[in-house]
């Protein structure tokens, strides 16, 4: 029997006149990787506010790894990490403080975040590099870090908002490495992303059109259903129905 | 809310400071070199003002004058006219402040009619010092008269003239009112600017997010981000207090409980501004410019640091009421300067106060809205 940690029932989301989400409908399997994909302004990122609990859903229902996200947003909170499409670490900061900072954010002790440190640095090979400033790293490993350390305190569902922009893709695949890694233990995996070589990667993956879901199975089901021979046709022959400006 | 996660990111935004030799610079040194300016490069005291002065030396009454003023240890002689008009000459040479001119037959109208003419000129391309000069010089020539009189009828004479007494000032120094002033802008500064330029600066790296999708419930990440503000601008009160006092001789007369009473509410209602800049600025540099163009400006124009209130148009006066420094100067002039207590600072406390509750209010709400 299958685990699902996120389910949703209509869920929407107005802004006045403008709905950005409309009526969407989904679940996610443990341990799944789940892509979510849509063009600019396809309500991608407002629906992904809304189960990472800082936002409120002007209609419909639904739980995060349990707990209903109208409210127990401070339980979802806990229970999830969060990697933002813009660099997630402070430059400012080293890379054994900014482990320190969301080791502690997350409620840590201190024993547990020194032992943490080491394991993640060890893990990462980037002993060498703990009392660089983060800024000062190479992006690719600046992203290795922060997945890391948004795993800090071992959620169940991590949230990964276009994690790899910008990035050459030898360092994409690697970083994706990482996150076959993560669900291989049982990690559930929600990412959103541009790239469509990186669609493939997941088991399922849902495009939003215009604040609806159009499409929602795994790569080679849609490539089939859509007679594309790559998800990046498939994504453009559905969003290519778009009627909303960006 | 636990106190560890709190804690932990209270730690963090100290780093941010103190990683950044800017920032520090900024916030401690400013302080030290705004008093130092003030106190030494902007100042209309009478102090070493140089006197020329046109008059018949052979009279007795017209030395005797001239030396008194040589004498007074503001004042110092520095030439002789022979006419009034080379004043001029001497003032665009820069070479004297101020020039007295003693009428003819200066003596002999003191003795028959207990006064005598004399002419001041002013330098008026600086209006605010050639007044002072003035007036000081006037009051040390009717101080000379009057003496001159009483020693010739030997009682005074019914003509009168009033002596003026600045209390609480009586030297007339600036700083008197510059170092309530600078006070008032500088923890305005560094709570509202740096505050805001904090807030703003991780909504545009993105790094807020990262904050708020923690368990960190957002009224403490902004607590804790206010704390370092707080503290540094404690630090800052306590360096200006200090340099005023033994290095301007600002007296500190009234309760300093009560003086930092007055300024943590100030401080209050500066980060409360600061909050609300930080929602409505999309970026750092509108951050900026908001602080000073509508804090700053206005605080420096209308708090009475430079212009007194009181001789405004009724119009500005008003808009003057709302801006908080203006209420947290005239306490610290009140409570430092006059060394009142606490019933006659209280009305600007109650103000002062009223503003930091509305403010935080509203900012905290403002920003908790945005969020959603």
């Amino acid at each position: 029997m299958e685990e699902n940690v996120i389910e949703v029932m209509n869920l929407t989301k107005k802004f006045g006149d403008f709905t950005a989400v409309d009526h969407i409908s989904f679940m996610v399997r443990k341990g799944e990787i789940f892509g979510f994909l849509g063009a600019n302004g396809a309500g991608k990122t407002t629906a992904m506010r809304i189960l990472c609990g800082l936002s409120r859903p002007t209609e419909g229902q639904g739980t995060v790894a349990g707990y209903d996200i109208t409210t127990e947003q401070e339980k979802i909170k806990r229970s999830i990490g969060y990697m933002s499409q813009k660099f997630s670490l402070y430059p400012d900061l080293t890379v054994s403080e900014n482990i320190r900072l969301f080791g502690g954010i997350y409620g840590l002790g201190d024993r547990r975040i020194r032992e943490k440190t080491d394991t993640m640095l060890e893990m990462l090979g980037m002993q060498s590099v703990r009392d660089q400033f983060a800024g000062a790293l190479p992006l690719g490993w600046k992203q290795k870090l922060a997945f890391s350390i948004a795993m800090v305190h071992d959620p169940g569902i991590i949230f990964l908002d276009e994690p790899t922009g910008g990035v050459d893709p030898e360092t994409r695949r690697r970083f994706w490495e990482m996150i076959y890694e993560a669900a291989g233990r049982g990690v559930t995996v929600f990412v959103t992303t541009h790239y469509m070589d990186e669609a493939e990667y997941c088991d399922r993956v849902s495009v939003m059109v215009d604040g609806r879901i159009a499409a929602l199975d795994s790569p080679d089901i849609l490539k089939t259903e859509y007679q594309a021979r790559n998800m990046d046709e498939v994504f453009r022959i559905i969003a290519g129905r778009t009627g909303r400006e960006e | 809310m636990r106190m560890k996660e709190f804690a932990a990111s209270v730690v963090k935004e100290f780093r941010h400071i103190f990683r950044d030799r800017r920032t520090v610079l900024i916030a401690m040194v400013m302080p030290v070199v705004q008093i130092i300016l003030f106190g030494f490069a902007v100042s209309t005291e009478v102090n070493d003002v140089r006197v020329a002065f046109c008059g018949d030396l052979s009279d007795p009454a017209v030395r005797q004058a001239v030396d008194r003023i040589d004498h007074n240890k503001y004042l110092r002689i520095v030439s002789r006219l022979s006419r009034p008009e080379e004043a001029e000459g001497l003032f665009r040479r820069n070479l004297a402040d101020v020039a007295i001119c003693f009428d003819r037959e200066y003596g002999s109208r003191i003795v028959s009619s207990g006064h005598a003419g004399a002419r001041i000129i002013g330098d008026g391309s600086d209006p605010n010092t050639a007044q002072m000069i003035a007036s000081y010089l006037k009051g040390v020539i009717q101080a000379e008269q009057a003496d001159v009189a009483v020693e010739l009828a030997g009682e005074m004479t019914p003509s009168m003239t009033p002596v003026v007494q600045l209390m609480y000032n009586p030297a007339m120094k600036s700083s008197y009112n510059f170092v309530p002033g600078v006070m008032g802008l500088i923890l305005m500064l560094i709570c509202s600017m740096m505050t805001s330029v904090s807030i703003v600066r991780e909504k545009e790296t993105g790094t807020l997010e990262l904050l708020l999708v923690s368990p960190v419930k957002p009224l403490w990440i902004i607590v804790s981000k206010m704390i370092p503000y707080l503290v540094l601008s404690a630090v800052n009160f306590a360096s200006i207090l200090l340099l005023s006092h033994y290095v301007m001789e600002v007296p500190v007369n009234g309760s300093i409980l009560l003086l930092c009473a007055a300024a943590f509410i100030f401080v209050a209602t500066s980060l409360a501004l600061g909050l609300l800049i930080s929602v409505i600025s999309p970026n750092q540099r509108t951050a900026l410019l908001i602080c000073g163009m509508g804090l700053t400006m206005p605080t420096m124009i209308f708090s009475g640091i430079i212009f007194p209130c009181e001789s405004m148009p009724a119009v500005l006066q008003w808009f003057s009421d709302i801006i908080p420094a203006k209420w947290f100067i005239i306490i610290v002039k009140k409570v430092m300067i006059q060394g009142d207590g606490l019933a006659s600072a209280a009305e600007e406390l109650v103000i002062l106060t009223v503003m930091a509750v509305i403010l935080l209010a509203v900012s905290i709400r403002s920003f908790r809205t945005r969020l959603q």
